[in-house]
């Protein structure tokens, strides 16, 4: 038999339905895969036996043609979807071993639709981060590599030699389906978090329009820019997996109360006639040249399939990142208040309630947590607050307004590149100065701060090898003309499988 | 009049060693909403749970949690603003005020800042018969209880619990425009009343379910306004009149003595009858307001409010009004009634076809007072509507004079029953037989001829015929026609 976990999420949906193979094949070839793949600390709670029962309830189903749209389909969960009864830590050490007795709209929605979860991935700590370099379970690797580079899994699965990260927040999430270790998995994104680390490892990823997947049961971060999604191996998968996570829910009063559309539908539709916008302000002083001629590869692609390019300007965009790093840590220093202590999680004991406070907090949250705390505690202070938080939102109404413009004038989607580079070593970025690595989120960020939906699918390889990914931004809750979209970059550049499975 | 705008009141000044003072108040109230949920969460509101009973996981604040508006809450905040005779406003925001508490799970209190759900306001406090003072109000909104610390079950531990935690409450702001103790409490009366009128909060103090916060300062007539100090958490009407004059004493003997008042949050303590500092103004916090982004703002459109509006009750400045217009009552008696709206309702079942003078005399005088000596309330009341409008018929008719009525309604009270079939049965009948009283006044005339004499010089003197002649009717004579007898046969007129 084939190996399974090499089939893409539609794959083996379509091999299951032909009984080809079960649920529980499929399922223990992808807890093996996860077994080998330890190396890459992609997974910071396996969960077999869970995975195992879920499997085996499907094939039931699948076996009385009573099949869901994931029905027996193993995925990865990110930290920050809180799952019932399993541990959820948003790879925090403040959080500790909690077990929350609920689970999130999100990932309750997938095994409405009959998915198997593997267990939980790693992520940046609280989803900060752009490296997952922050999280308490420590970083995780890329299965990519430099070409020519020679490192490996040494002894005892220790990582040798300078690996590449896989990006973040969702570090895990991109990891674990580049290296095949599940068919798909849940991500967050919240300033690039799903598209960059999908680029980074060659996998689509998709951050649909804010309001379109609930917030219930996800930790977190910055409660006006969250928004789940997922990390895929092609557009179809993220299509299908996607139009499980999504949909109204009257636990999130933000979540938006409109039908879900078959996104999968949308996969290969025609974009003739399409109008795409090319914003000058994304060619930065100093835009890397491999990623500059992707970009214009990618224009000639879409030019190729009928769309007709127009260069448009977005006038804020140079705005967008230090208002994103003010609105961010501000929510944020808020939503991470009620890790206090007190009622769950880490608590470490002092001589009085403020102490315990001090001691819990120093030593529950790393250092980049700390930091967004600190800043977002400081721009929302008496006296700061209009200089800074007012002001940030100021920018976020004019980088709508920019985006609003251009739909006005009829673009269907806007593309750019995706990150400003390949993904970069373990420890290289942001040791000395933090902004080196916020810089990663640079043509990301506008699109949360405008709410709208983006997709990052792998357009090519720069010289060392490395996925390289073109983000493609739609107008609000079209996620489907993203697809079609993102289907045609993929069809024209080709998938980007891992070719060697270093790690075992 | 509007009160911030009045001259002060020579009758309220405060004498001090350097002449009168005017105190200022202004004040803080946190009523609970009446509602069957959370402000936020599905949780019941029900007081007497066991500690943590009433906890969702949005109360708890667990990872991933989101608050979502209860429309009773919203409802009930509008209906207490057109009560209050306010500006309601269509689109109000909800803020995070940011602090850490054991007792606020989310580290901060969903509330609301900037946008209140309720603007400018006013309403009519009655101080006296004669005397009504206008107050304003600055504002109403809507934000989240806290939880409970509790600190005496353990040695070293503290306890929390979270029942109350995301209970909703509106807070109504007074403006400055009180002048005494005596205000401050009718002011908290008044609005209670109101409140419980509208059905929005049930004014339990004891429970906790309205608590006051008191701005106070003193200034010479006339002065700028002084330097406030905030009294937190006053817990009856009673403690915010003494919390007031207490701390007026105490700001006006600083600034007598020479020094300055700083502005402080202040706790009263009824035991020692003294205020003192909770914190200072540089203690303050920062509460890092901003909107809260899990919530959208509030929006409603002007048909919501206008199908409130038409269902409100009548409050009671107009049932006051009415009282005083369709039963020709007193101001004042016509204020008792409406304090509270069960007492009001009462009055009306006894008053209808009814003389509602009698009525108001028999309500107030007889049974409120009863009911008072006895610790119970007109909804508790041993004797029902129904009972005392049949008294109240009795003396109309003349079949019972009042002096019986009392025993009668003694009788009410305690062995209950229908009023009419007890004057039956007991015999306590009006005597309106002439040939009866007439027999008896000639028996008392024959006896007492000294005092047949005084009675000519001096007509007062028929009082102690009427007495002995009732005397001897067991007090049944019907006095009217005793008075008619007695004046005949002494010759007096």
């Amino acid at each position: 038999m084939t190996d399974l976990t090499r089939l893409t999420l539609t794959e083996a949906r379509d091999g299951l339905k032909a009984k080809t193979f079960s649920a529980t094949e499929l399922t223990k070839a992808h807890i093996a895969a996860v077994e080998k793949g330890r190396t890459l600390n992609a997974y910071v709670l396996e969960t077999p036996d869970h995975a195992l029962k879920q499997a085996a309830a499907s094939d039931e189903k699948l076996a009385k043609g009573e099949a869901g749209p994931l029905e027996g389909l193993p995925l990865g969960i990110k930290d920050l979807f809180a799952t019932q009864g399993v541990r959820t830590t948003a790879c925090s050490k403040i959080l500790g071993n909690f077990v929350p007795p609920y689970e999130s709209t999100v990932t309750s929605q997938l095994w409405r639709d009959g998915a198997v979860m593997l267990g939980k991935l790693n992520n940046d700590e609280f989803a900060m981060g752009s490296s997952n370099e922050t999280s308490a379970f420590g970083n995780v690797v890329n299965p990519w590599r430099r070409k020519g580079s020679n490192v490996g899994a040494g002894q005892g699965g220790a990582v040798e030699g300078n690996h590449l990260v896989p990006g973040g927040s969702s570090g895990g999430s991109a990891s674990a389906v580049a290296a095949d270790l599940c068919l798909a998995a849940t991500a967050t994104d919240t300033g690039g978090s799903i598209r960059q680390p999908a680029a980074f490892t060659g996998t689509v990823g998709i951050k649909p329009t804010y309001g379109r997947c609930s917030r219930w049961g996800t930790v977190a971060f910055a409660s006006s820019l969250d928004q789940a999604g997922p990390i895929a191996k092609t557009v179809r998968d993220a299509a299908v997996m996607l139009r499980s996570m999504s949909g109204h829910d009257p636990k999130d009063t933000t979540s938006v109360d409109m039908a879900v559309p078959d996104y999968e539908a949308a996969v290969g539709r025609s974009v003739k006639g399409m109008k795409i916008g090319i914003p000058r302000e994304y060619r930065l002083d100093g835009l890397n040249a491999e990623i500059d001629a992707l970009w214009q590869q990618g224009i000639a692609w879409l030019k190729a399939a009928g769309a007709e390019i127009v260069e448009i300007s977005l006038p804020h965009t140079k705005y967008a990142l230090p208002a994103y790093y003010i609105v961010a840590p501000a929510e944020a220093s808020s939503n991470l208040a009620r890790y206090d202590g007190v009622r769950y999680g880490l608590r470490e004991q002092g001589k009085d309630i403020v102490e315990m406070y001090e001691k819990t907090r120093a030593a529950g949250f790393g250092a980049e947590v700390k930091r967004r705390i600190m800043i977002g505690t400081y721009v929302l202070s008496a006296g700061y607050y209009d200089a800074y938080y007012l002001r940030a939102q100021k920018v976020r109404t004019l980088i709508k307004r920019d985006f609003e413009t251009v739909y006005a004038q009829g673009m269907d989607a806007v593309l750019t590149p995706a990150t400003p580079s390949a993904a970069f070593g373990i420890g290289e970025k942001g040791s000395a100065d933090p902004v080196e690595m916020y810089l990663n989120d640079i043509f990301t960020v506008t699109v949360n701060m405008a709410g709208l939906p983006g997709i990052a699918v792998p357009a090519g390889l720069d010289g060392q090898g490395l996925p390289l990914g073109l983000q493609l931004i739609g107008r609000p809750f079209d996620e489907e003309t993203l697809f079609s979209l993102g289907e045609v970059i993929e069809q024209a550049a080709g998938r980007f499988p891992v070719s060697e499975r270093w790690w075992g | 009049m509007n009160a911030h705008a009045r001259p002060a009141d020579p009758k309220k000044l405060i004498k001090g060693a350097t002449g009168d003072w005017e105190v200022v108040i202004g004040m803080e109230i946190h009523a609970q909403v009446t509602s069957n949920a959370k402000l936020f969460s599905g949780a019941s509101t029900g007081f007497g749970a066991e500690p943590n009973e009433h906890v969702s996981l949005v109360d708890a604040a667990m990872p991933g949690m989101l608050p979502v508006i209860n429309a009773e809450c919203v409802r009930q905040a509008v209906r207490t603003g057109l009560g209050l005779n306010a500006q309601i406003n269509n689109r109000s925001v909800f803020d995070r005020k940011n602090y850490f508490y054991p007792d606020l799970p989310q580290g901060y209190q969903i509330s609301q800042y900037k946008s209140p759900i309720v603007g400018e306001g006013e309403i009519v406090v009655d101080l006296s018969p004669t005397e009504q003072i206008t107050v304003g109000i600055e504002r109403l909104h809507l934000e989240q209880d806290a939880g409970k610390s509790i600190h005496d079950q353990h040695p070293t531990m503290s306890f929390v619990d979270l029942n109350r935690s995301g209970v909703a409450l509106m807070e109504i702001v007074s403006k400055p425009d009180l002048r005494s103790a005596d205000e401050a409490k009718a002011y908290v009366s008044k609005l209670r009343t109101i409140l419980r009128y509208l059905g929005t909060c049930d004014g339990d103090m004891e429970k906790g379910n309205l608590r006051a916060d008191v701005n106070v300062s003193v200034r010479k007539p006339g002065d700028a306004l002084g330097t406030r100090c905030e009294i937190k958490n006053v817990n009856s009407i009673r403690f915010i009149g003494q919390a007031v004059e207490t701390e007026a004493r105490r700001q006006i003997g600083i600034i007598e003595d020479g020094g300055t008042i700083d502005q402080e949050t202040r706790l009263y303590d009824p035991g020692k009858g003294e205020t003192r500092s909770m914190r200072s103004k540089e203690e303050a916090h920062d509460y890092r307001y901003f909107p809260d982004p899990d919530l959208l703002p509030l929006e409603f459109d002007d048909a919501f409010v206008e199908s409130l509006k038409g269902a409100l009750p009548e409050l009671p400045d107009a049932k006051k009004a009415r009282f005083i217009a369709e039963y020709g009552l007193s101001p004042y008696d016509a204020s008792v009634l409406v304090a509270e709206r069960e007492q009001a309702d009462y009055f009306e079942q006894v008053a209808k076809g009814r003389d509602g003078k009698a009525a108001a005399n028999w309500v107030i005088n007889e049974l409120f007072g009863r009911l008072n000596k006895e610790g119970q309330d007109v909804t508790t009341s041993p004797v029902s509507a129904a009972q005392l409008g049949g008294l109240v018929d009795l003396i109309g008719e003349g079949v019972i004079s009042g002096k019986i009525a009392k025993d009668l309604f003694e009788i009410l009270w305690t062995e209950g029953g229908d009023p009419r079939e007890i004057v039956e049965a007991r015999g306590m009948k009006q005597v309106t037989d002439t040939g009866a009283i007439e027999k008896a006044v000639d028996e008392i005339i024959a006896a007492n001829p000294d005092k047949v004499e005084q009675v000519k010089a001096k007509p007062t003197m028929l009082g102690w015929f009427v007495g002995q002649a009732m005397k001897a009717s067991g007090g049944k004579a019907n006095p009217q026609a005793l008075n008619e007898i007695l004046k005949k046969k002494l010759g007096i007129e």
